[in-house]
């Protein structure tokens, strides 16, 4: 190995660090982080996004440096050195990916325990599913498919899931607890302290949320991408997702797993507020539902099925995903755009 | 200097043409490993155009934001069967049957496969399996429209005819499936040529041991989930309903359970095509013979538990998710050994670059976009974020596409002649390099950003925010589809028209090569000997058989001395 070249090597070694880095750090490819978790996984995320680079740019440098100097030349019949093998290369090799994988995955590890992905409580929940939805003062607590009728139900129950409380906040109740109802197509949000419903997700920022997530029908998913946050609504067992928002805005509350025709249109948003404001809004949300509209006032829950249940909810959303809106009283609706766009 | 004394050279006039295959021999029950294969090739790239089509469909309703194109329901529809007919009626047949079948034999030098007939009902029960899922369009509510994984409740509760098809379809393919795996094992193990080791193999061979082991494994898991399924949908029983205590996440176990090993049977037969390709083309040997061949094994096991990755944000336990990103992790390990052989393996040669090497190293550096993307998915708090989304559509494309469909157009290029006994033209060969090249990056790449930026898949309308993206997208999807049509022309073209090719227009060493270009019936005129390793280029021939020499009579030696 002669001089030149190693210094060669040495500094183009030097120059893809740094442009690694830099645009590993620089990606600009995650929307806002509105989330006290978010900032944590855009760190993973960069540091992903750093050490692919590199790789990229080593791959696609070494395919094009052969390419260029080492494509035959016309004439030349002749084979290349026949090199099969280098041992101390060939453990190089496989020691750099393992290392950087084993890195990787302590990271992740990490990551994911502060988020509370490893609170035993998210993984054994045994209490069972009460989704209920609150109409116009009338309450009406709908036992839903599987909930807490069968045996094997409940058993289910035993392995509620997703992201609980983060090693700090185990074993206490978080400061907002909202039951979320994913059904063909919508999301139905009840605060249970208060019996509000609403179509619209309200969080006060800073305070830890839990949200609660079951699914009527077939199976949807919650995604916050502002909180980078998911979590699959499953029917027949509760999962749950506690998270503290952070960032006062408006955004997207997506369904990522394909639930029927209008999977696409199947969306909501979540309003992160000043805690007064929330506050504020849910009082609001209380007196509207007691001046109540007429709709489900004289409904007995418990003389229909399912079906006939949400038959009012199904015809509208159904035929039209935006009909969401009349679900909940015309206060709160309108009152909130997403005026949030990356 | 090395290849003066190739059976080519030494005997050109009884390689030639001299056993062209009668075309009406395509369209019968013929029991030829080679008639198979091609029968395999063609009818699978049949059914490519036909999901590429359905792609392009897709892409025209994604080119705007609101649902304008086609319904709703049409849209599902149109993904499934997209996704459906990819994965199992082109890269799986395609990766396995056409090429497995077709080289195997020839590369081990054993006449025909162990079990010609259940070769040939393999082939014939892909095409009743595929009519059956195209028909499916056609059924009262439409075909399936649950996306190619089906999860119930969703797959339960839609089209029941179109489900019902569907997974009859899928359950015949599987099948084929698994009888060419039977066959690809016994055939490997059991038909060698007298003297060659498992170590004397091609690597091809190694990729398809490990992808038959997998496809053994893992496809009757898939067969009990579905049929299942079926008595879900049909019967009214309740093992994945929740309303009658069944639990929708076990069918994702089950399920996934053959479908991530599924990703390896489609990838592990082109990794096997990279390593034939690539030295051949850059004139050196593979570089690091032993450990591509074992990493392929290795690959086979750790993919069989890492199927929960897909279940990240399903009902998957903490802990346990923990457990499977590790595994998953692992997987890049073997597979970046692969990736550092073959860019050894080009570095310092004398590169052909020719259409098939083309698309050999576009291969490797697309490839390796879709397996950077995948150790990244397998960080649990990341893919908690993009799961679902368009982020993911990339990732697989670039596994999918960029790797298994690279991988196979390199391959219809390097083996054509062998194949058909025509050179291609390489003038259209490095059109369509070029054209797949940049209409598939333009299409696939951007979508990287839509998901990470908040984007889910299978979706027919979507924020208004993303618009100009998915335009550039669409944009790039119909230049995929254009990049089509050199190939087809060239194919057809030169089927009928091309040069003629000799025994061994690449000079290439495996043997495969030893023979005429198309190769007799039963495949070698007379006994073929190894007089050479497979990838022993830049080795003079008086050395290659000098090391023939130590592989067959060292034993006797070492008997004789002990004796
Ligand atoms: C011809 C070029 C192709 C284009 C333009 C294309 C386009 C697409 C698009 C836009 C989707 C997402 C559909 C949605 O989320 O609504 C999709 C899904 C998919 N494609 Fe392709 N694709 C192409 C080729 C392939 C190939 C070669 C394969 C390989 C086997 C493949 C396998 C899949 C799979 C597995 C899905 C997932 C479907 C699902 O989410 O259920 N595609 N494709
Ligand atoms: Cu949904
Ligand atoms: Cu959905």
């Amino acid at each position: 190995m002669n001089i030149p070249s190693s210094i060669v090597t040495m500094l183009a070694g030097i120059i893809l660090t740094i442009v690694s880095y830099w645009f590993g750090q620089h990606n600009g490819l995650m929307p806002q982080a509105a989330s006290e978790e978010a900032p944590w996984v855009d760190g993973l995320f960069n540091t992903m996004m750093t050490i692919a680079t590199g790789l990229f740019l080593l791959v696609q440098g070494i395919i094009i440096i052969s390419v260029f100097k080492y494509r035959r030349r016309p004439g030349d019949e002749t084979d290349g050195p026949p090199i099969e093998g280098n041992i101390p290369l060939e453990i190089l090799w496989t020691a750099i990916p393992a290392t950087i994988v084993l890195g990787l995955g302590i990271y992740s590890f990490e990551v994911y325990n502060s988020m509370g992905g490893l609170d035993p409580m998210a993984s054994h929940d045994p209490k069972t599913m009460h989704a209920e939805v609150r109409h116009s003062g009338a309450a009406i607590a709908a036992p839903l498919p599987g909930a807490t009728e069968t045996p094997e139900a409940s058993d289910a129950e035993q392995v509620a899931l997703g992201v609980g409380a983060s090693p700090g906040t185990q074993g206490r109740d978080a400061d907002v607890s909202v039951n979320v109802l994913g059904l063909q197509f919508a999301w139905i949000f009840t605060y249970p302290d208060s019996g509000v419903t609403s179509g619209e997700l309200h969080l006060p920022a800073g305070k830890e949320a839990k949200l609660t997530i079951a699914a009527s029908d077939v199976i949807h998913a919650l995604w916050i991408p502002q909180f980078r946050l998911k979590q699959d609504a499953i029917p027949g067992r509760d999962t749950e997702l506690r998270f503290v928002p952070k960032d006062v805005g408006t955004y997207p509350v997506v369904c990522a797993e394909l639930c029927g025709a209008y999977h696409g249109g199947m969306k909501a948003q979540v309003v992160v507020e000043e805690p007064e404001v929330f506050e504020a809004w849910l009082q609001s949300q209380i007196a509207a539902q007691q001046s109540g509209d007429d709709r489900a006032i004289a409904l007995n829950t418990d003389s229909l099925s399912e079906a006939e249940y949400l038959q009012p909810y199904a015809d509208e959303i159904g035929v039209n995903a935006q009909g969401l809106g009349q679900l909940h009283p015309p206060q709160a609706e309108g009152s909130h755009k997403i005026h949030h766009h990356i | 200097m090395t290849q003066v004394d190739t059976p080519e050279n030494a005997t050109p006039e009884t390689l030639d043409g001299h056993h062209r295959t009668p075309w009406r021999e395509y369209f019968t029950f013929s029991t030829d490993h080679k008639v198979i294969g091609i029968q395999y090739l063609v009818v699978t790239f049949i059914f490519y155009l036909i999901g590429g089509a359905l792609a392009t469909a897709v892409r025209t309703e994604l080119a705007t934001p609101e649902v304008d194109f086609v319904s709703r329901e049409l849209y599902n529809s149109l993904f499934t069967i997209h996704a459906t007919i990819m994965i199992f009626l082109w890269i799986v047949p395609a990766g396995t049957g056409a090429f497995g079948n077709y080289l195997i034999p020839l590369m081990i030098g054993a006449k025909d496969m162990a079990f010609p007939r259940l070769n040939a009902l393999a082939f014939w029960m892909i095409i009743p399996g595929g009519i059956l899922l195209i028909l499916s369009f056609f059924v009262s509510g439409g075909a399936a429209g649950a996306g190619w994984t089906s999860y119930p409740p969703l797959s339960t509760t839609g089209s029941k005819a179109g489900e019902m098809l569907w997974i009859l379809s899928v359950l015949i393919l599987g099948t084929s499936s698994i009888m060419g795996g039977v066959n690809f094992i016994t055939t490997i193990l059991k038909m060698r040529m007298p003297g060659m080791t498992l170590n004397d193999m091609p690597l091809f061979c190694w990729a398809m041991v490990a992808a038959s082991i997998l496809i053994l494994m893992s496809t009757p898991v898939l067969a009990g989930a579905l049929v299942l399924l079926s008595f879900d949908l049909i019967a009214g029983t309740a093992f994945f309903n929740p309303m009658g205590g069944g639990d929708p996440i076990v069918y994702q176990h089950m399920f996934w359970f053959y479908s991530h090993p599924a990703v390896y049977i489609m990838i592990l037969p082109i990794f096997g095509l990279i390593s034939e390709i690539l030295p051949v083309h850059a004139r050196k040997p593979i570089f690091g013979y032993q450990a591509i061949a074992y990493s392929s094994l290795a690959i086979s096991f750790l993919g069989l538990i890492v199927w929960a990755h897909h279940m990240f944000t399903s009902g998957t336990p903490g802990w346990l998710r923990m457990f499977f990103m590790i595994a998953t992790m692992i997987i890049a390990v073997p597979t970046g050994i692969k990736v550092f052989s073959w860019l050894a393996t080009i570095w310092g040669g004398k590169l052909r670059l020719n259409s098939a090497m083309l698309f050999g190293l576009g291969f490797i550096s697309m490839f390796v976009i879709g397996g950077l993307s995948g150790i990244m998915i397998a960080s649990v708090p990341f893919d908690i974020h993009v799961h679902d989304t368009y982020f993911i559509v990339a990732h697989l494309h670039y596994v999918l596409f960029g790797g298994s469909v690279f991988g196979l157009y390199g391959g219809i290029y390097h083996w054509f002649p062998k194949m058909t006994g025509r050179m291609m033209n390489e003038t259209l060969g490095r059109l369509h390099f070029v054209l797949t090249f940049v209409g598939f990056n333009l299409c696939f790449l951007p979508m990287h950003y839509l998901g990470l930026q908040g984007m889910p898949r299978r979706v027919a309308e979507y924020d208004p925010q993303f618009a100009t993206v998915n335009m550039v997208c669409t944009v790039g999807s119909f230049l995929l589809a254009i990049s089509t049509f050199p190939l087809i022309i060239n194919a057809i073209w030169s089927w009928i028209r091309g040069p003629q090719a000799t025994g061994n227009p690449w000079k290439a060493l495996t043997l495969e090569w030893q023979t005429s270009s198309p190769p007799p019936v039963e495949n070698f005129l007379e006994e073929p000997v190894l007089w050479t390793g497979p990838y022993d280029y830049g080795i003079d021939s008086f050395e290659r058989s000098d090391r023939d020499r130590t592989v067959n009579e060292l034993l006797a030696e070492v008997k004789a001395d002990v004796g």
